[in-house]
């Protein structure tokens, strides 16, 4: 079996897919982190399929972007969740919830 | 050996945003190495740097300059909405001395994140590439969410900026998956590349549909337009005030520069397929904004509700994607800035230290405590409610004639309808400070506020009354800035 394109691409939906449901769905804030992480990885991984379909090289210069935006989000995302569990020693985003209306 | 091609740089034209980096970098060095916990004089350098940004960004008025490999464009509509930015950034730095001084806030770090901020919209109001316009939007975000939680023991803070990171985070995934695949689609990340290859139909539709929406979905989240506003009410009532009166502004007139952006260059050929999506948006969103601002009984909140209505309003004139539509869009982010942050920042006077009063019953009977207050916070809201003669009226008046001249004369009919409903809470409020008993606040609000405060004040004054009795001049401006679809 020859491993086309298509394959990658159906792999970076299925990421994307799980990653966007993992942050509408979990409540533990670590695992929302995660899965935030998986779908900027899934529109890494079509990036890259598509800049190897297509001979470029801009997907794959973007990628490497994006690896550093995401490392970043990922420091202030977690340095939230600190400032959050030293008032509430909680990271369950259910027991998170004094605005509304 | 292959030769490196460099690509032509000119550094004057990002000369704002180095001076703007150069400045929030000396800011972070001040707060380590120098004695300067809790001083104005922090603040009044961060203003030095706008300024000087300012200046330079005037300079730059005129024919379009394309540069980094046609990555970067500046031109009257990017530099239009820096002005924008610069004014919003400006007036939340004065705005925000007094605040950081009674809530203990560290003062380096927070005038460079707001300067951060700015580099970040600056980068999403002139961005010609897919990646510049990314980098620009998570730039903004990252240092978004941290200004959001920034008086870190305070528990509404910490909420609204773990809140507003999780969907942020949520719409940037949605934007580079969409980016990926429109990317995918065309073959390219410059959006002039991508707009010739989907009018010569040498793209894959699906693949370039599909992104489009996704990007859609993403913009929306972050102009905060109903049904992807949910984090709105509740990180603009955590926030700060100052944080707050600067995000309904600043950031949000980014995200119209990287909405129009996008789809008056890359899009503009799949007109067909969008307007209908963002009329629907734009009804949605003024419709939902002004009925739930009906029952808030806090005014943070209610103007949180208020500036999701705009955002409809705004969107009113995306949708008509004419030159009179994208002009009136530009004149009308010019008017909000002035009047929301101006609403805030008496807002902000009110609450006093830990914001402590910030419900309508707080503000019952200021008009006669603090009749000059009073009086600005009036002037400010019926702006907002556009009445005139003040400057929001004019916005409004200029917005809705674009979606009649354009043919959508059921949008208008809808967006009028809805300023009259807005009038109602607007309207509340003013009775609450005229026409109500005093309320609970009154030792907090007796107390004098700062020069700088005062100065933020004249210049949201000065800038509701002189666009509303004399718009030419900045109507003017605000044409010259438009973006051809």
């Amino acid at each position: 079996m020859v491993i086309t394109a298509t394959f990658y691409l159906a792999l970076s939906a299925i990421l994307f897919v799980i990653g966007v449901v993992g942050v509408l769905t979990r409540r533990n804030v670590i695992v929302i982190m995660m899965s935030v992480e998986l779908m900027l990885n899934a529109g890494n991984l079509a990036f890259i399929t598509f800049a190897r379909e297509l001979n470029d090289m801009t997907g794959h210069v973007f990628v490497f972007m994006v690896m550093a935006v995401a490392a970043a989000e990922a420091a202030v995302g977690l340095a939230i969740v600190l400032a959050m569990f030293k008032n509430r020693e909680t990271i369950d985003i259910d027991q998170i919830a004094s605005l509304k209306g | 050996m292959m030769d490196i091609q460099i690509p032509d740089i000119s550094l004057s034209a990002i000369a704002p945003e180095i001076t703007l980096t150069l400045t929030a970098i000396l800011l972070l060095m001040l707060e380590v190495f120098a004695a300067n916990k809790g001083r104005d004089h922090l603040g009044y350098l961060a203003l030095g740097g706008i300024l000087l940004a300012a200046l330079l960004t005037t300079r730059l008025v005129g024919d379009p300059v394309s540069t980094f490999a046609g990555s970067y464009v500046v031109d009257n509509f990017g530099t239009f909405f820096k002005l924008i930015m610069l004014l919003a950034v400006g007036m939340t730095v004065l705005m925000s001395m007094r605040y950081n001084e009674d809530n203990g806030v560290d003062s380096g770090e927070y005038y460079a994140m707001l300067l951060f901020v700015t580099v970040g919209g600056f980068f999403m109001a002139s961005g010609a590439d897919l990646m510049t316009l990314f980098l620009g939007l998570e730039t903004l975000s990252v240092a978004l969410y941290v200004l959001a939680g920034y008086t870190r023991t305070r528990l509404a803070s910490n909420e609204a900026s773990l809140k507003y990171f999780i969907l942020g985070a949520l719409s940037s995934g949605f934007l580079l998956y969409g980016m990926a695949l429109v990317y995918g689609g065309t073959g390219a990340t410059k959006l002039a590349q991508i707009g010739t290859a989907i009018a010569h139909g040498q793209v894959s539709a699906p693949l370039v549909a599909a992104g489009m929406l996704l990007m859609l979905i993403a913009l929306a989240f972050k102009v905060a337009a109903v049904p992807f506003h949910m984090w709105t009410p509740d990180v603009y009532q955590g926030a700060p005030l100052p944080v707050t009166a600067f995000m309904s502004a600043g950031p949000k007139a980014a995200a119209f520069a990287f909405f129009i952006r996008v789809f008056a260059e890359a899009f503009p050929a799949m007109q067909a397929d969008w307007w209908q999506i963002l009329w629907l948006l734009a009804v949605v969103t003024m419709t939902v904004g002004n009925v739930i601002a009906l029952a808030q009984d806090n005014v943070k909140r209610m103007l949180a509700y208020s500036s999701i209505a705009h955002a409809g309003y705004l969107l009113v004139g995306v949708t008509v994607a004419s030159e009179a539509g994208v002009s009136a869009v530009l004149f009308y982010l010019l008017i909000y800035t002035f009047m929301n942050i101006g609403a805030f920042a008496v807002v902000s006077v009110v609450a006093g230290k830990g914001e402590k009063y910030t419900t309508f019953a707080d503000f019952a009977g200021l008009g006669f405590r603090r009749p000059l207050l009073a009086m600005t916070l009036a002037m400010m809201i019926f702006s907002l409610a556009g009445i005139p003669p003040l400057a929001g009226f004019i916005g409004k008046f200029y917005l809705f004639m674009s979606a009649l001249e354009g043919g959508f004369v059921w949008l208008a009919v809808i967006g009028v309808l809805n300023s009259v409903v807005s009038v109602y809470y607007y309207l509340k409020l003013t009775v609450y400070m005229y026409l109500k008993e005093e309320g609970s606040a009154v030792e907090a609000s007796t107390a004098p506020f700062s020069p700088a405060m005062a100065v933020a004040l004249v210049i949201a004054v000065y800038g509701v009354l002189a666009i509303g009795v004399m718009p030419a001049g900045y109507l003017a401006f605000a044409k010259t800035a438009f973006l051809s679809f």
